[in-house]
């Protein structure tokens, strides 16, 4: 599909004390159900190979990722044209369960800030310590007034995933935020 | 006259000259002046003009409570009024103009106020212009709005071009203020491990201590604020910033701040304004003290000034506010003006002091410098008009008939005491306690704002805290305290000579008759005097929030800084009762005005508010959308084509859906999923039709109600499998849907297996409508979507032409119709693909206004139009979506109270105008009479209203009271003016009755 399947913004990018990418398409599978059941553990397992992430945390296993989202909500990330056959295996797994299984790539943006000062940019725009927040966590937050979750995914890049019908209100507050000459020497 | 002394100023750099303008007027001074400082050192001493009366003002104070000298600043799109010149640091090309004036600033033909300053006493405009009614409007306010007011507004083409920016900050221990207290505050917070962050509203570091002589450890206090910032600045767990204002205390530790980056430095690559919104566990208020004025006549005479601002502008910046200078005085701190103005070989003519007796040792250094000091005198009145000449003495106690004697002067410094800067304590509920001795309100540490857990979270130290002399003991202890730590001695020990006692003098002379207080200014900026508050006492006024609107004493931009305790004093002398009584009026945040801009942040232009796009929305753009705002959305209203007009476009769509094939971009619909064990029973009590019922594949129509049985949202709800569905909810509904659900399944049903995904975004959604709609879907290949395998109200999952398709048999136009939702990823290329291969066929898309008309003409409802938050589903005739076979469901009860149940009620029905016409928008159906509120009786209104094309008239939906019963009436609609529109009440189906088109 991929001649048909455009992300919201392809190669949208600015360059100021942080450099704002927007990322492409991502895989990414909602799961909903009790965190603590084993058949969810094993499912997501044996099918993205990686375990139950714990309260705010990513775990990464190769190309997929298995991201906590609330107390009973993970989001799965992959490459975007390997989630349906993820979504499919995942609610085959998990037939009998109570747990729900949603593709909802398409669903979303990601935009990918690189630089030291990446949480300088994002305090303009997010209420979070993000002394708080080191690699391998996630936050749900806002930024401005919509809607954002922050992926620390290394010491100087984060993924942030919005809706993608806000893919161009995010790309512009989060570049008016880093542009050159507002560094505000918060945490660096 | 005022000038620039040949040496000294601690904070100017003589080499580097700034030149500005004021008035046109081209000007110099150095960098590091402020706007004020370089005023002076030109000699220009008259700045504005007073609010009402329109007198010459000039710089009273050196800082954030200057009441005079507001500017207009910059020009076009930097243009700001109402600046104050003592915060404005001096940059070059800085352009200033004075305020309030008519025609000009030396020569204001509204001065003639001032001549009968009588007429325009407290409570004025409440007494003179009450009658005739008629005249406020079109005479008075008028002629009131020209002669009173400060600066001018922007003008109304002007854009701010500068940026804004806000900011989230969080930190154990925020302390406000970078004077010596603070300084001390923040290390002693710091170095007991605390997360430490330090603002100073002004550029420099220190407060006033360097400038009055402080010393710390023996030494001048410089030394020790640079070697305690040297420390700050290393230390990993400290943030300083200077420029940066306290400007409110909010609950739970919520501050918010005012940085001022570059308005020093004007560049546009830097935001002007940050915004500041710090969380923090502790604040500690540091913020300082400001000087009372003493009220004697004529206090506002241009060369009258603050002493310490005196004193402020000779030391930091070596400029003199005269040649010839006279100290008033309550106290021994004022002292330090005139020691301070001898050694800068300023002629100090005398200190009066109010007092009877004056043996301190700042009185004992002044007269041995040879300065002459008179006790237990007054000011009986201040010579000159636009700038000080003289004054004349009188002794203190007495009425001021005579004048004891006559000084000539050019500088008069004054003093009547100081006041603790409460404000940040106060915001947030801190309670204020009278100082005997200072005569002060000074915050009460037992009564401090509270926390979540009870306990204070704001602490205050310095003289915002009560100290006005030694503070670094009262900061240690403060900063150790809000780290969480026992108070240990103070490492560092300030000193300062002691001073005696001031004694409090509210209106001098103590005894003044009405002629003289009528000229004692209290408010500068407001034009609030003596008089105005003892009139006010008279007249009935105890409460000091009600005396405060009557005059309107501190109620100017200032809020009263200067004239808050003065004011409070005179009304409870003119009440008979001590000052804590009278008590304080509401301290409220921010402390000085902040931009729109900072509070506006990124929110302006085309970030103003987030704007939803779906997945086609640039193929819309780059094909004649005209747009409308629907939601947070941007949907295509029409798509026009090269000089067509609106109306003939939406026509030609319409008559194109309904005789061709047609595209309707309906991704911003909301798409809902919910599934779980207990999906169907959860859908039927949202909906108020049965829904648990549905097959697998097929579709259902459904109602949604809110507890009190008003429509809140409707859609179509498919069934995906055994546990779940997908509803569909209006555009405008998504969010508030979700949360709805998420609402009763979190809070009410929580042991409900039920779970929601809002998948709105993740389909690109295309309505295909049209005769011709399966003829073009036939084309793509890939599914069978024939009537007999895919009939109306079911829906298919396949690869459609090569896009992953679910294919849904509804229909809100009442032609044949197929929502085809695909991946949003796949949307536009879908979109590209339909009309490509229905290019041949007469393809168009269409946009809302087609989609409203073609439903109308289908007399289908649409939330919004038909509801209004007041209407049930029996009032919309839709009781066929009413399950009666339910227990419950949401709005079931409220839908049985006697209210809707009334007969009378008003109900959908169509209109149909006897002569064709559109009728207008929302119209009434009149009837003869006037209801109990005296308007005219009505019976009815329009809902929906159109021109429809494929008809060729106007159709009309409206609820009528009891309009089912009265098929056939004519009604008559409120048109413009008295005219009338005859309508006749017919079946709101306009089109295809029996449904057979949708059915093909």
């Amino acid at each position: 599909m991929s001649e048909i399947s455009v992300s919201a913004l392809p190669a949208a990018q600015s360059e100021g004390f942080v450099r704002v990418t927007e990322a492409g398409l991502r895989g990414m599978i909602t799961l909903r159900g009790d965190l603590a059941s084993a058949a969810i553990a094993k499912a997501v397992q044996e099918i993205t190979g990686a375990a139950l992430p714990p309260m705010r945390r990513i775990v990464q296993a190769g190309e997929n990722a298995v991201v906590w989202m609330s107390p009973d909500e993970l989001l799965i990330l992959c490459p975007h044209d390997q989630a349906p056959g993820m979504e499919a295996a995942l609610r085959a797994a998990l037939a009998g369960e109570f747990a729900t299984v949603a593709n909802v790539s398409d669903a979303r943006a990601v935009f990918s800030l690189s630089g030291t000062a990446w949480r300088d940019a994002l305090a303009k725009l997010c209420p979070v310590d993000f002394s708080t927040l080191g690699t391998g966590d996630i936050r749900r937050t806002r930024a401005a007034q919509v809607a954002a979750a922050i992926l620390v995914t290394g010491p100087e890049e984060v993924d942030l995933i919005c809706f993608r019908s806000v893919a161009q209100y995010m790309f512009d507050i989060l570049s008016a935020a880093a542009s050159a000459g507002s560094e505000p020497a918060l945490y660096v | 006259m005022s000038h620039r002394l040949p040496n000294g100023g601690r904070l100017i750099a003589r080499g580097t000259p700034r030149n500005f303008t004021f008035n046109g007027k081209s000007m110099s001074g150095f960098a590091g002046d402020t706007l004020a400082a370089a005023l002076l050192a030109n000699d220009q001493i008259l700045l504005g003009r007073s609010f009402k009366y329109h007198r010459p003002r000039g710089v009273v104070a050196s800082g954030a409570e200057e009441p005079n000298a507001l500017m207009e600043l910059g020009t076009g799109d930097r243009f700001e009024p109402n600046q104050r010149a003592t915060t404005t640091e001096l940059f070059d090309g800085l352009t200033a103009a004075s305020q309030n004036h008519w025609p000009s600033l030396d020569f204001d033909v509204l001065a003639v106020n001032n001549l009968v300053p009588q007429f325009l006493t407290a409570g004025f405009y409440y007494k003179t212009f009450l009658r005739p009614r008629a005249f406020w409007k079109h005479v008075y306010e008028p002629i009131i709005r020209r002669s009173a007011g400060l600066g001018r507004a922007p003008a109304t083409n002007a854009r701010d071009t500068d940026r804004y920016e806000q900011i989230y900050g969080f930190c154990d221990v925020l302390v406000i203020g970078g004077g010596i207290a603070g300084l001390q505050a923040a290390l002693s917070a710091a170095q007991a491990g605390a997360k430490v962050v330090l603002w100073e509203q002004t550029a420099h570091w220190g407060g006033r201590a360097p400038v009055d002589g402080v010393e710390i450890d023996g030494k001048p206090a410089d030394d020790w604020i640079k070697s305690t910032l040297q420390t700050l600045e290393s230390l990993p767990n400290v943030q300083i910033r200077t420029r940066c204002m306290g400007a409110g205390v909010h609950d739970h530790g919520y501050v918010l701040g005012y940085e001022r980056i570059t308005d020093h430095a004007p560049r546009t690559d830097a935001p002007r304004h940050r915004l500041w919104r710090m969380r923090a566990g502790k604040i500690i208020t540091a913020t300082g003290a400001i000087e009372r004025p003493l009220s004697f006549a004529g206090n506002d005479v241009p060369g009258v000034m603050l002493a310490s601002a005196m004193r402020d502008y000779i030391v930091n910046y070596a400029v003199s506010p005269g040649k010839v200078i006279v100290v008033v005085t309550n106290n021994d701190d004022a002292y330090r003006s005139a020691i301070t103005a001898h050694e800068a070989g300023i002629k100090v003519a005398a200190v009066i002091d109010a007092r009877s007796e004056a043996n301190g040792a700042l009185p004992g250094q002044a007269r041995a410098l040879g300065i002459r000091v008179l006790t237990g005198q007054g000011v009986r009145k201040v010579k000159g008009g636009k700038r000080v000449t003289g004054v004349e003495l009188c002794p203190i106690d007495s009425d001021g008939k005579t004048q004891s004697e006559a000084l000539d002067c050019d500088a008069i410094a004054m003093s009547g005491g100081w006041s603790p800067v409460v404000h940040l304590w106060s915001h947030c509920g801190g309670k204020l306690t009278w100082d005997e001795t200072g005569h002060f309100f000074r915050p009460d540490p037992a009564r401090p704002p509270l926390g979540a857990d009870g306990a204070g979270f704001v602490l205050t130290c310095g003289s915002a805290h009560g100290d006005l002399g030694a503070v670094l003991a009262g900061a240690h202890a403060a900063g150790q305290s809000a780290a969480g730590l026992t108070a240990t001695d103070a490492p560092a020990t300030d000193s300062l000579p002691d001073e005696a006692p001031l004694e409090p003098v509210w209106i001098m002379p103590r005894a003044a008759d009405y002629d003289l207080r009528m000229k004692m200014w209290l408010d500068f900026q407001n034009d609030v005097k003596v008089s105005d508050v003892q009139l006010a006492a008279r007249e009935g006024y105890q409460s000091v929030e009600h005396t405060k609107r009557y005059t309107t004493l501190g109620m100017a931009t200032d809020q009263g800084k200067l004239s808050n305790i003065n004011g409070l004093a005179v009304l409870s002398d003119a009440l008979g009762q001590p000052i804590p009584a009278t008590g304080t009026t509401t301290f409220r945040p921010p402390y000085t005005p902040i931009s729109i801009g900072a509070i506006a942040g990124e929110a302006r232009g085309s970030t103003f508010q987030p704007l939803r796009k779906s997945p086609i929305h640039d193929w819309h753009d780059a094909n004649g959308a005209d747009w409308e705002p629907v939601g947070q959305w941007r949907r295509p209203y029409t798509y026009l084509r090269a000089g067509e007009k609106r109306h003939d476009a939406v026509n030609r769509e319409v008559k194109n859906a309904r005789e061709n094939v047609a595209l309707l971009d309906a991704s911003t619909l909301g798409k809902i999923l919910v599934s779980g064990p207990d999906a169907g029973r959860f859908l039927d009590m949202l909906y108020t039709n049965m829904m648990s019922t549905l097959k697998p594949g097929k579709c259902r129509y459904g109602l949604m109600c809110n507890e009190n049985g008003f429509l809140m949202d409707d859609g179509v709800v498919a069934r995906i499998d055994a546990q779940s569905f997908l509803v569909h909810t209006t555009s405008g509904g998504a969010d508030r849907i979700h949360a709805w659900m998420e609402d009763w399944l979190q809070c009410e049903w929580w042991d409900w297996k039920v779970h929601t995904v809002n998948l709105t975004e993740q389909f690109a959604q295309i309505a295909v409508v049209g005769p011709k709609a399966r003829q073009l879907l036939e084309r793509l290949g890939g599914m069978d979507l024939s009537r007999d395998t895919l009939p109306f109200m079911e829906w298919a999952e396949g690869r459609l032409g090569g896009f992953d398709a679910r294919v849904f048999r509804i229909s809100f136009s009442g032609e044949l119709s197929f929502e085809i939702a695909v991946p949003a990823s796949q949307g536009r290329a879908f979109w590209e693909r339909l009309m490509a291969e229905g290019a041949d066929m007469g393809i168009m898309p269409y946009g809302t206004e087609a989609l409203h008309i073609l439903r109308a003409e289908k007399g289908f409802i649409m939330i919004g139009d038909e509801t209004d938050g007041t209407v049930i589903p029996q009032d919309l005739n839709l009781n066929w979506a009413i399950s009666k076979k339910k227990d419950d469901f949401l709005g079931k009860r409220g839908m049985e109270r006697e209210a809707m149940i009334d007969p009378k009620r008003w109900k959908l029905v169509g209109l149909e105008t006897l002569d064709g016409s559109v009728l207008p928008h929302a119209a009434l159906a009149v009837v003869p009479g006037l209801n109990a509120n005296k308007q005219a009786r009505t019976e009815g209104r329009v809902t929906s209203t159109y021109y429809s094309a494929t008809l060729g008239r106007g159709i009309a939906m409206g609820l009528v009271e009891r309009g089912t019963d009265r098929m056939g009436e004519e009604i008559s609609f409120a048109g413009q003016g008295e005219t009338r529109i005859k309508a006749r009440i017919v079946d709101p189906v306009f089109y295809d009755k029996e449904g057979a088109k949708q059915n093909v």
